[in-house]
């Protein structure tokens, strides 16, 4: 992933960190610790300058960024301005998350309570937006804002697998098996995705259009690196992974309608109609044997679980509702419309 | 020491997921009415059982916009 801009001192200074050498950083490194001491922010998950910069302090454990040294990944001193800010964004999506009632820690009971969590809503959402009334351009932006999350799809979610074990470790496995292509390069969902951008007329190359991409959307990938990169948070994990799975189906047929409708074709609409049917599935699995699995080892992980599925609703929403409203107001989704488009 | 959600050592299973599909899992042979094999794209699918899919035979999760209906 090629460097991004900066959106404030914080972002500058991650950049400027990542770019240098580990071993004559004392500068850069020096002026992220000032930028990052006692930063505070009004609303940590729509903060472009603090989502920005937590995004590429996760990426380092992915596939990191061009020209910055792999030792960054793991060194502590990067580490501890992380943990700074994800503090902040940690402490804002634990104001904002609402659990439901917690159920017994017993699978079908969890399951039943994550079902009613998702229920679909009618009224407008993102995906009724692309099937009805959607342009071209704007399912292009549509595209540019998932591929963030998607081009690396499932990723976050297999930092679980080493921490579980039995029944909700087969189920993850079961799940990301399949989002990894069941053995089939080419049906891997981060594949059919950029196949899905290139066919789009859209650039599949990772962060190609991480400028133009906005904090909600950043603050919904950096949630999951966040749960999947800490041990302590595998229930959110595992909860979250239940959500997405579960609020998948019915939306990606809406958008493979609009696709259609507006005559992207079928290497487009192919990924979507994928998700109708692979995920009818993963919500199951992700539900009952994930996440009610999981619950029936770990009683104590049940509000984990609930509290990560009701994370992954409230981001997600965020990112989506930023979209539908711009498109509202026919204004770009994105943060600067002359990007990529 | 089997746990919870273990499920027998059978080839294959057949799972009743209340108020949704049902999931085959494993070496369970899927054949319409006459007798031709269904093609499976992934190990393990779910087969609607609302009547509500419009990619039947499988779940497309449109179980969730229909009155619910025990077990
Ligand atoms: S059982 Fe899911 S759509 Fe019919
Ligand atoms: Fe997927
Ligand atoms: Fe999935």
């Amino acid at each position: 992933m090629r460097a991004p801009g900066s959106r404030g001192a914080v972002s500058a200074a991650v950049i400027d960190v990542l770019l240098a050498d580990p071993d004559a950083a004392d500068g850069p490194l020096e002026r992220l610790r000032e930028a990052t001491d006692g930063r505070a922010a009004a609303d940590a998950l729509l903060d472009e300058d603090l989502q920005l910069a937590l995004f590429l302090l996760y990426e380092q454990h992915y596939t990191g960024m061009d020209a910055a040294s792999e030792r960054w990944e793991w060194d502590s001193r990067l580490i501890a301005a992380r943990r700074t800010l994800e503090r902040l964004h940690e402490s804002e999506l634990t104001a904002r998350v609402t659990i439901p009632g917690t159920p017994e820690a017993e699978a079908s009971a969890v399951a039943e309570t994550l079902f009613a969590l998702t229920t679909p809503t009618p009224g407008p959402s993102l995906a009724r937006a692309v099937a009805a009334d959607a342009t071209a351009d704007q399912l292009r932006e549509f595209l540019i804002l998932r591929s963030i999350y998607t081009l690396k799809e499932a990723d976050p979610h297999s930092w679980g697998i080493p921490r579980l074990r039995g029944r909700p470790k087969a189920a993850l496995v079961e799940v990301q098996s399949d989002e990894y292509g069941g053995g089939r390069p080419e049906r891997v969902h981060a594949t059919m995705f950029a196949r899905a951008m290139r066919a789009a007329g859209l650039d599949d190359a990772y962060g190609a259009y991480l400028d133009a991409v906005p904090a909600a959307t950043l603050a919904s990938m950096n949630t999951m690196s966040m749960f999947g990169l800490h041990r302590r948070w595998i229930g959110a994990l595992c909860g979250h992974l239940a959500a997405f799975e579960m609020t998948s189906s019915l939306p990606s047929r809406m958008v493979a309608k609009g696709v259609r409708r507006l005559g992207f074709g079928d290497e487009v609409a192919a990924y979507f109609d994928e998700h109708v049917e692979a995920d009818a599935v993963h919500e199951q699995v992700a539900a009952r044997d994930l996440a009610g699995g999981l619950a029936e080892q770990q009683p104590e992980l049940v509000e984990d679980i609930l509290f990560g599925a009701a994370a992954c609703l409230l981001v997600d929403g965020l990112a989506a509702e930023h979209a539908r409203l711009a498109w509202a107001e026919d204004r770009s989704a994105l943060r600067d419309a002359t990007v990529g488009v | 020491m089997p746990e919870a959600g273990w499920r027998g050592d059978g080839p294959g299973e057949i799972i009743v997921c209340p108020n949704g599909p049902l999931l085959v899992r494993g070496d369970v042979d899927l054949v319409d009415a006459d007798g031709a094999p269904v093609e499976r794209r992934r190990a393990t699918v779910a087969v609607c059982r609302c009547g509500a899919s419009a990619i039947k035979p499988w779940c497309d999760g449109s179980h969730k916009l229909m009155p619910r209906d025990e077990p």
